[in-house]
């Protein structure tokens, strides 16, 4: 039922006061401004019925981002004891025009809290992802679910099939080291061992994609490996005549490593390197590079 | 010269991507468009729904004000009319909303200091409430900031908190060291931050914990190369930034990044001759509304 087939008989809709000379007024719809004088006079009376919840819904179509208007409406909800699953459907729904609405995410994280049910979550955010595999609020909202509700079990599988879509994904790999590394049971040295392997592979198929190899130093940075077991990798990248700055800066952080342990040899591949880079394979990031060089250069 | 019309037309699109469609490239920013340009939104004639939308008219009364102080032109909007309407959105609890009747938010209570700051009228609100407020929006058992009651948290509410009581003189009123700990929680692997402990590195969420920790004093637990790396890689081939890898390009991250890299020391590692060109060259297609005449302006004044 539209908000307008209640009784509003009884409510002296409030006007916009925006006083005498309005900064950076706005022409709204008409049928905005109907509805916000309504809830301006409810919300006066903290009115909490069913047209006033149907009001909310009309204000949130125009207005999603309007999050007095969410707040209003979840004191609603739980006063009137609302159905919340079906709320969970009214989410659903909005989400297809909204996804990256802060106040909708929160909203549903709010009545997921109130209901300690998350069985819908998981297919929710995968739906979403569907749409668009990199929004960050439904990422960031599967996240609080699986720690809130400990989901940690496939989370893995979930990854590896959207990374197969898309092995570019950021999103993606930075979930898959959540999976690992933000569960309560620690892994263990052989299973990082395999991902570190499992990171190479993915390397392989576009070598000029960071975001496995930020994600392959970040593992080996919580094993007891070292940065040269991708040393192979890197040469092999570059004499197949591949041109990746991953690879190449990969090397840098190798050679500078060593060079700190004294190998004078490696202190001048890994100048020659960074020469390589700045005047050639990463114009762009010139300066970096050659503050890496300098870097190098002064190592004792 | 592009006609005036076009490039206010350009302004006045509803659209949320900057386009770098093949344009002829300006070779210079056009202050007294982008003036009259946020100006003409105090007219009853603007439609700008988007970038004025009630609920965030306070951030974009920041946004237009601070563009325009960056332009020498801060008198441009009527300092009066600016401080009552601010003080008009406080509420008893000390916290503003987005608008006149809309809910206290920690967002649009550092907007309102922010303005007030400007303007040199803090004298005009209740402050030691607003610290009030700021301060009980901290959760002290792990030091993160909720937005509001309803409990949503995230670090650019760290940012909005610290920032706030910073220009306050007031960081005394919250646990530092808690709202430290729960920043550094959300560092990542690859030495960016994101919004909570686990989230993605993202440009903005980086610049909200980078300035946060800049402030307190602790940006030395920032690895400052590795971070000040991810953030120089944000820069594609046609010199504009990106928020994360393998995203599009978009003018407002030019703001969030090079901020970020200049807290850190190392706005240089950005290529600023091409990011200038795709500066400009976004300047006159659509983009993103209220963020173009700020972000890009700070942006360029950055790499000058």
């Amino acid at each position: 039922m539209s908000f307008e087939n209640y009784d509003w008989s009884d409510v002296v809709p409030i006007e916009q006061d925006d006083g005498p000379d309005p900064l950076a007024q706005i022409a709204y719809d008409p049928e905005y401004s109907k509805a916000m004088g309504y809830f301006r006079a409810l919300a006066q009376k903290n009115e909490h019925s069913e047209r006033a919840l149907t009001l909310t819904e009309k204000i949130i179509e125009h207005n999603p981002a309007h999050y007095t208007i969410w707040h209003y409406r979840q004191q609603i909800l739980f006063s009137l004891n609302k159905d919340l699953y079906e709320e969970l459907d009214f989410i659903r729904n909005q989400v297809e025009q909204n996804p990256k609405n802060y106040q909708l995410w929160h909203h549903r994280q709010v009545i997921v809290e109130k209901l300690k049910d998350c069985s819908l979550e998981s297919s929710f955010t995968e739906e979403v992802l569907n749409d668009d595999s990199k929004n960050y609020h439904a990422w960031t909202y599967r996240q609080w679910v699986i720690r809130t509700f400990n989901l940690w079990d496939n989370e893995l599988s979930f990854v590896e099939k959207l990374l197969e879509k898309d092995i570019r994904n950021n999103s993606a790999w930075n979930q898959r080291y959540f999976a690992i590394f933000y569960n309560p049971t620690k892994p263990s040295e052989e299973f990082l061992e395999q991902e570190v392997q499992y990171g190479i592979t993915k390397i392989k198929l576009a070598p000029n994609n960071i975001s496995p190899w930020n994600y392959v130093k970040g593992v080996i940075a919580k094993s007891k490996l070292k940065i040269d077991v991708l040393e192979e990798l890197c040469k092999t990248l570059y004499q197949q005549g591949i041109i990746s700055p991953h690879a190449l800066g990969c090397l840098v952080d190798i050679y500078e490593d060593r060079a700190k342990c004294g190998s004078i040899n490696e202190k001048e591949l890994g100048i020659q390197t960074c020469i390589l880079l700045a005047e050639q394979h990463d114009t762009i990031r010139q300066k970096y590079w050659n503050y890496r060089k300098h870097v190098l250069t002064s190592i004792a | 010269m592009i006609n005036f019309y076009h490039a206010l037309a350009g302004f006045s699109g509803v659209s949320f991507m900057a386009s770098t469609e093949k344009t002829e490239r300006p070779s210079e920013l056009f202050i007294d468009l982008h003036v009259k340009y946020i100006q003409s939104l105090d007219t009853k004639k603007d439609d700008l729904e988007y970038w004025l939308t009630e609920h965030l008219r306070l951030s974009g009364v920041y946004w237009g004000l601070t563009a325009l102080d960056l332009m020498n032109n801060v008198d441009a909007l009527n300092k009066e009319e600016v401080v009552k309407y601010v003080v008009s959105c406080q509420h008893d609890n000390g916290g503003f909303g987005g608008h006149i009747g809309h809910d206290p938010h920690l967002l649009y209570t550092h907007y309102a200091v922010l303005i007030l700051q400007i303007e040199d009228s803090l004298d005009a609100v209740n402050v030691e409430k607003i610290v009030e407020y700021v301060a009980s929006r901290q959760d002290r058992q792990t030091g993160a900031f909720t937005g509001d009651e309803w409990g949503e948290i995230d670090t650019r509410f760290s940012y909005s908190a610290i920032s706030c009581l910073s220009l306050l003189k007031r960081l005394d009123a919250i646990d530092v060291k808690k709202a430290t700990e729960f920043i550094m929680l959300c560092k990542n692997f690859d030495g960016g931050f994101g919004s909570t402990p686990g989230a993605e590195s993202h440009a903005a969420q980086i610049f909200c914990c980078v300035g946060a920790l800049a402030i307190v004093n602790s940006l030395h637990l920032v690895d400052a190369d590795l971070l000040g790396w991810w953030l120089c890689e944000r820069q594609l081939k046609n010199g504009g930034l990106n928020g994360r890898p393998e995203k599009l390009e978009d003018v407002c991250y030019s703001w969030w990044v090079l901020s970020a890299l200049s807290i850190l020391g190392r706005v240089h590692w950005i290529n600023k001759e091409k990011l200038t060109d795709f500066i400009l060259t976004a300047q006159v297609s659509f983009t993103h509304l209220f963020m173009i005449g700020n972000f890009h302006l700070k942006a360029l004044l950055l790499t000058a």
